[in-house]
């Protein structure tokens, strides 16, 4: 089957919510019905017609060729299918994503993947602050799935995780895997600040920690028979972040300011 | 009943009577091979019959490093029972005092299905609230801290409705040695099938039993028509050249793995012939009223 592709034809004006282009909501839309698609968020009415150039297609695979950094929410609330973006996009990228496949090559904004549950997340470039946080007031971040960052993330990566698995394969800005609730965060490149501040459970994977918080207690090193079922898992997708996790770890665990009951991990 | 004979063997017009069951399979993992086995033989220990047991157990094969989850040696061990309830009582009692307490010990699951019995769900209470959840892709894990580091324990594993249990294979021949070392030789293949177990003692078990006793509170009894040693004073079955009688019961996961686990075994026994193994091979049954499947001994014939 045929992708539906929309290429970019401009720079758009505004910022655009592109949540509406999601797979299964133009399942069984007709080029036309989808070219009427309003996508503006300012006063300024702005088609999917008027900014992208369609070539029809099944809707379970959507392409954008082109990005910009004012095309947000993309696949908001996806549940199936495929999206993949040739280019940048905007913030909210994969936001309360349940399933299928999202493949972003270019960069990120803020908020990717946040509070996703399920499906792939996958973004060549690198992401903004709060990769996988819930927005202001929500209680809990990403809840499940697999959020691979081929690049870096900025700071707060993981916050409130709740479930699931984030990959981070460059490096990471201050705090990442703050307030988390459990889940895992992989982080192969440098890593910022206080990592796991104020976690509760979960486990952080870091290949070059930084001077750790003292509310993280020493618990020695260990080999660990879940990180080698992670490693094998990981293989297919991150050949760096299983070979992270196949050796011996040394083993921290925390945040002791709160539950306490996460952990630190990090090569012996 | 005239019988076949193959390289001099005789086999009956007979059939094995066998019954569904519910089965299971776990893959328990360890530092090295023999830890591996150590907890896999611990776990089918006392898992024969269902009838004292609860459960039949045993080993199905051995796994190298690259088959497993974790990448360490590891056994796969498949778990039989007559309801469900009881399948999922005795895994997750033979798990939690056996396999938990083997030294280095991990323990997955190894068969898919809608139908799910709980291993970690039940175990991770162990962990007295260090238990750790652990989740990716559609699998779910439990890490348990224990006194050398951690057990970890798939939370839930399949359980296939189409298991068969109760196939099996009676050797006949002149005396205990030719008629075990046929035994030994069957049991030896039909270990080599894949989804089969052969839960008595080495394969093979020499008590075979029919229903019902004299005394009442006895279910079964001794099966005195294959009694060497009542072949005068009884309706026997046993011709004159026979003075030893050895059977192999088989579980399989479906009845395709019974069947070709006797068939290898029937294979293996005619190939030894009589002279040095077993002169007859039969099987047992109920009049085949009992048990829906039906082993003909014809059908699996070399």
């Amino acid at each position: 089957m045929k992708p539906l592709v929309l290429a970019l034809e401009q720079e758009p004006d505004q910022r655009l919510d592109l949540s509406p282009l999601c797979p299964h909501l133009l399942e069984g839309k007709s080029a036309k019905e989808i070219a009427e698609i309003e996508l503006q968020t300012t006063r300024e009415k702005v088609t999917v017609g008027d900014l992208f150039h369609i070539r029809a297609g099944s809707a379970q695979t959507i392409r954008f060729e082109g990005g910009s950094t004012r095309l947000d929410n993309i696949g908001f609330e996806m549940k199936s299918g495929e999206i993949v973006v040739e280019g940048d996009c905007g913030k909210s990228v994969g936001r309360n994503l349940s399933g299928g496949n999202l493949i972003v090559a270019g960069d990120a904004g803020p908020f990717a993947g946040s509070c996703m549950s399920g499906g792939r997340l996958e973004i060549w470039g690198d992401a903004g602050d709060f990769l996988g946080a819930p927005l202001e007031g929500e209680m809990e971040g990403m809840s499940g799935g697999l959020l691979i960052l081929r690049g870096s993330a900025g700071a707060r990566a993981g916050d409130r995780l709740r479930r699931g698995t984030i990959l981070i394969e460059g490096s990471a800005g201050d705090y990442p895997g703050s307030r988390m609730i459990a889940g895992t965060l992989i982080l192969l490149g440098e890593c910022g600040v206080l990592p796991g501040y104020l976690m509760r459970r979960g486990t952080i994977v870091l290949a070059n920690p930084p001077a750790l918080a003292p509310t993280f207690v020493d618990c020695g090193v260990h080999s660990l028979a879940f990180a080698s079922v992670f490693s094998r898992l990981l293989e297919p997708e991150s050949r760096a972040a299983a070979k992270l996790l196949a050796g011996p770890l040394n083993r921290f665990a925390g945040d002791m300011a709160a539950l306490g009951k996460g952990e630190i991990l990090y090569p012996a | 009943m005239r019988p076949m004979i193959r390289n001099g063997v005789r086999i009956d017009d007979s059939f094995a009577e066998a019954f569904p069951m519910r089965g299971t399979a776990i893959i328990i993992t360890g530092p090295n091979q023999r830890w591996a086995k150590q907890a896999a033989t611990t776990m089918t220990g006392f898992a024969t019959s269902v009838i004292g047991c609860g459960a039949e157990a045993g080993i199905d094969r051995e796994l190298p490093k690259k088959k497993t989850p974790d990448g360490r040696p590891g056994v796969r061990v498949l778990l039989f029972s007559m309801s469900s309830d009881t399948l999922q009582t005795q895994l997750v009692t033979r798990i939690g005092q056996c396999v938990l307490t083997s030294p280095g010990s991990a323990c997955f699951a190894d068969l898919d299905g809608p139908d799910r019995l709980s291993i970690g769900d039940s175990i991770r209470y162990f962990g007295d609230g260090w238990q750790v959840s652990k989740k990716f892709g559609g699998r779910h894990f439990w890490r348990v801290p224990v006194m050398d580091g951690e057990f970890l324990c798939e939370a839930t594993v399949g359980l296939t409705k189409n298991a068969v249990g109760g196939g099996n294979l009676l050797l006949m021949g002149a005396d205990w040695k030719s008629t075990m070392r046929a035994a030994e030789l069957a049991v030896e293949a039909m270990n080599e099938v894949e989804g089969v177990i052969l839960p008595f003692p080495g394969g093979i078990v020499r008590s075979g039993s029919k229903v019902g006793s004299k005394y009442k509170t006895m279910m079964a009894s001794t099966n005195d028509a294959y009694c060497p040693t009542l072949r005068g004073a009884v309706a026997t079955s046993l011709d004159e050249d026979v003075g030893c009688v050895l059977e192999i019961v088989i579980d399989g996961l479906t009845e395709k793995a019974v069947a070709d686990a006797m068939r290898v075994g029937i294979a293996a026994i005619v190939k030894l012939g009589p002279e040095n193994g077993a002169s007859r091979i039969g099987a047992g049954n109920y009049g085949g009223k009992l048990g829906p499947f039906h082993f003909h001994l014809k059908d699996l014939l070399p």
